[in-house]
């Protein structure tokens, strides 16, 4: 009989606890959860979530992945009851894995005030499932100070061959100048997106202008691997850093040689500005330019900076009503009100929104003149890589090996042109 | 009249025994909630999900035994089982057999033996991912004088591994295996030395058919950690060189079974069953070779 109330006993503690935290998670005020995977803009969003609640008391938590590990985050954290509302869903991949997470945003307010939809991801059946909040060019950033001090202008730099001249130069001067010509070129995970991923846009974008190819393809052939080996044997050559170290290089110690002017020339993005101009290196904004990516392709006099975006923002279908309404309101709030749009101009640079502020960030400028010049922006071919972390893995494998002179060229050529098919494969198998 | 000593006897008595055999199931419940919740529960889950196709747990739709399928179509994953062999069979001798002979060398009489055994122990102490980037800067510092680097071949991965492995383990091992020499009784040591039995003989005749229990309890412990290693493995070369073969497949030379399963995991939303799958029979693999470990060795020990 005592064994049977023990039981009962035990069974109304389980059923009470049960019903407390069911009863816990009823609340009709929506709340915002979003997901950001930029680390370097997480302050200005804490912040910006804060002023948020303080104005109009809606809960908004803002969560940072650690740098390179977004998807995994986001696996993570949409399995939890209390899911992100808000995340980012940048490519062709994210619309696989996410696209039946991805609230359809065609009649929303914030679409409403966007003035492009260039940046926006569509499904087949047209429905807008992620908006690109704001849009960004990398290239070759200078320290025009740096590069005047070694005796050159930046307008001298026009084409391949002008800028393995200067470099070379500089690189050869390095002990007498107490600089190098480029930042070292870290193939640590921290790094090697630049170039499995940045860089490698540079043969992608041109073969696939050649060939028309304007959405994913099962198979690449490597046409311009040439000038992807011209450019990476250029950076690695002329740097002060150890090519047999490249592996364990990470993306801060780059940041620190060109921040700290130890080299004149870094392949970095737009986002990189603010870093620049800050407190920990007090770069002068009119020292700084950024250059086209120039490899040795014929034409490329005519190149403009390379301009995409992965930055797109979908909504959690999937959370309840009164969470996406909530959402939806403080996006619309981000890219209206004063403090959220100067914070995206301060983060972010332009955005496609019609409130948008003018940003200080000067790389901008650059890439608004080379269009303004009449010259051809470098989209942002690598959108279109298949399984994209496993095929940056392969080629950066056997980057590191080719530095190291571990390896030959050929293997990098195999990593590139027969692991997308392989990815691809794999991707859709 | 002898102190009377509480030998456990009382816990015999009949007035303590049958209120706990009445309220066990109370006292039970708590723990027992925790392992449904923390081990039953995702663990069936996890066996569901594996014929399924999902993004998040909550999505899944149910696919039979295409996951399983795939899984055993991959190539990286048969790579990667013999990778996790050759490591787990190096490592358990390695470690085995060096935390004994540190162990038995600290149960000898000398001075100090008490601050080596904390010193031996201590590395047990830090974290996986943190071991992993930490020997990783130590492997490229000492690399780097002979113009190479961690990731540069599968071979130097591999041993790198195993040396990591080896500092962490060794410590947790020797103390288990310090523990099992203290109860060899000194009553049987001394009639072997009467006997007359050298130093080897006693050690090979007497002290290690006596730790025997030590022993299976160190060897299961090495083997299930050889076979589940992960953060360690991660860390240190994360699956590098990866190596394109002739028919495009990308092998990860170094990626122990764990790793390979998370990477599946990784590649995207259809190939989350296939990695659960694979998980499922990784656990068939380890739960199958512990016990036919842990028989082998029990066989050997003696009774006292």
């Amino acid at each position: 009989m005592k064994k049977i109330i023990a039981l009962l006993l035990a069974v109304v503690m389980v059923v009470g606890m049960a019903a407390m935290f069911t009863g816990c998670k009823k609340n009709e005020v929506g709340k915002v959860y979003y997901l950001n995977f930029k680390p370097e803009a997480d302050e200005a969003w804490q912040a910006l979530a804060k002023e948020y609640t303080e104005l109009t008391g809606v809960e908004v938590k803002v969560v940072t992945a650690a740098s390179g590990t977004y998807s995994d985050t986001l696996n993570t954290e949409m399995a939890k009851t209390d899911a992100p509302t808000l995340f980012q869903c940048g490519n062709a991949q994210g619309l696989i894995d996410w696209g039946e997470y991805c609230l359809d945003f065609t009649g929303t307010d914030v679409l409403a005030e966007m003035t492009t939809s260039d940046f926006n991801l569509k499904d087949e059946n047209g429905a807008v499932k992620a908006i690109g909040y704001c849009y960004e060019a990398f290239g070759i950033i200078v320290n025009k100070e740096l590069l005047k001090t070694a005796g050159y202008e930046v307008s001298e730099i026009k084409d391949f061959a002008s800028l393995k001249a200067i470099a070379e130069d500089i690189h050869a001067r390095a002990a007498e100048l107490g600089f190098d010509a480029f930042a070292s070129s870290g193939l640590d995970g921290s790094s090697s997106w630049r170039f499995s991923g940045h860089l490698a846009n540079m043969p992608l974008y041109y073969e696939f202008r050649d060939d028309k190819v304007t959405e994913q393809p099962a198979t690449i052939k490597g046409t311009y691997l040439d000038a992807y080996k011209n450019i990476w044997d250029l950076y690695i050559n002329n740097s002060s850093a150890d090519k047999t170290s490249l592996s364990t290089a990470t993306g801060d110690m780059s940041q620190a040689e060109f921040g700290t002017g130890k080299a004149v020339f870094w392949q970095q993005g737009t986002w990189e500005y603010a870093n620049l101009v800050g407190e920990k290196y007090n770069m002068k904004p009119e020292n700084l330019q950024m250059l086209p990516i120039y490899c040795g392709v014929e034409g490329e006099e005519n190149a403009a900076l390379c301009c995409g975006t992965e930055n797109c923002w979908a909504v959690n279908a999937k959370a309840s009503d009164a969470d996406i309404d909530a959402t939806l309101d403080f996006l619309k709030w981000v890219v209206t009100s004063e403090s959220g749009t100067k914070m995206m101009a301060e983060q972010f640079g332009p955005i496609p929104f019609k409130a948008a502020k003018e940003p200080a960030n000067v790389f901008f400028a650059d890439a608004n003149k080379l269009i303004a010049d009449g010259k051809y922006t470098v989209t942002w071919a690598f959108n279109h890589t298949p399984n994209v972390d496993e095929w940056r893995a392969g080629v950066v494998s056997a980057l590191t090996d080719y530095s190291a002179g571990n390896g030959d060229w050929d293997a990098v050529k195999t990593a590139f042109v027969d692991g997308w098919a392989t990815q691809y494969n794999k991707q859709h198998g | 009249m002898s102190k009377k000593s509480n030998d456990g006897s009382a816990v015999n008595s009949w007035l303590i025994r049958r209120p706990i055999k009445k309220w066990f199931p109370l006292f039970i419940l708590p723990t027992f909630l925790c392992f449904i919740i923390g081990f039953i529960w995702p663990f069936l889950q996890g066996i569901y999900l594996s014929f399924c196709n999902f993004m998040t747990p909550t999505d899944a739709k149910w696919v039979g035994f295409s996951n399983y399928v795939k899984a055993f179509q991959d190539p990286s994953f048969g790579r990667a089982f013999w990778n996790t062999a050759g490591f787990a069979v190096v490592s358990i001798i390695l470690i085995n057999v060096i935390a004994f002979a540190i162990a038995y060398a600290l149960t000898q009489k000398m001075r100090g033996s008490n601050l080596f055994r904390t010193v031996f122990f201590m590395p047990n102490l830090i974290g996986g991912v943190v071991l992993g980037y930490i020997w990783s800067m130590i492997f490229d510092a000492i690399l780097k004088n002979y113009s190479t680097y961690l990731t540069a071949n599968p071979t130097y991965g591999f041993w790198g591994l195993v040396i990591l492995v080896a500092w962490q383990q060794i410590g947790y091992i020797m103390i288990i295996y310090i523990a099992g020499l203290q109860a060899v009784s000194e009553d049987m040591l001394e009639a072997a030395r009467i006997d007359g039995a050298n130093s080897w003989q006693t050690l090979f005749r007497v002290t290690i058919p006596n730790v025997m229990p030590s022993v299976t309890i160190c060897t299961f412990l090495t083997l299930t950690n050889s076979f589940k290693m992960f953060d360690q493995n991660m860390a240190l070369t994360e699956g590098f060189p990866i190596i394109t073969m002739a028919d495009g497949s990308q092998i990860k030379t170094t990626e122990l079974l764990a790793l390979n399963i998370y990477s599946t995991y990784n590649i995207n939303k259809n190939w989350h069953g296939v990695a659960q799958a694979k998980a499922v029979i990784f656990f068939i693999l380890v739960a199958t070779l512990a016990i036919a470990q842990l028989s082998a060795t029990r066989k050997k020990e003696v009774q006292q």
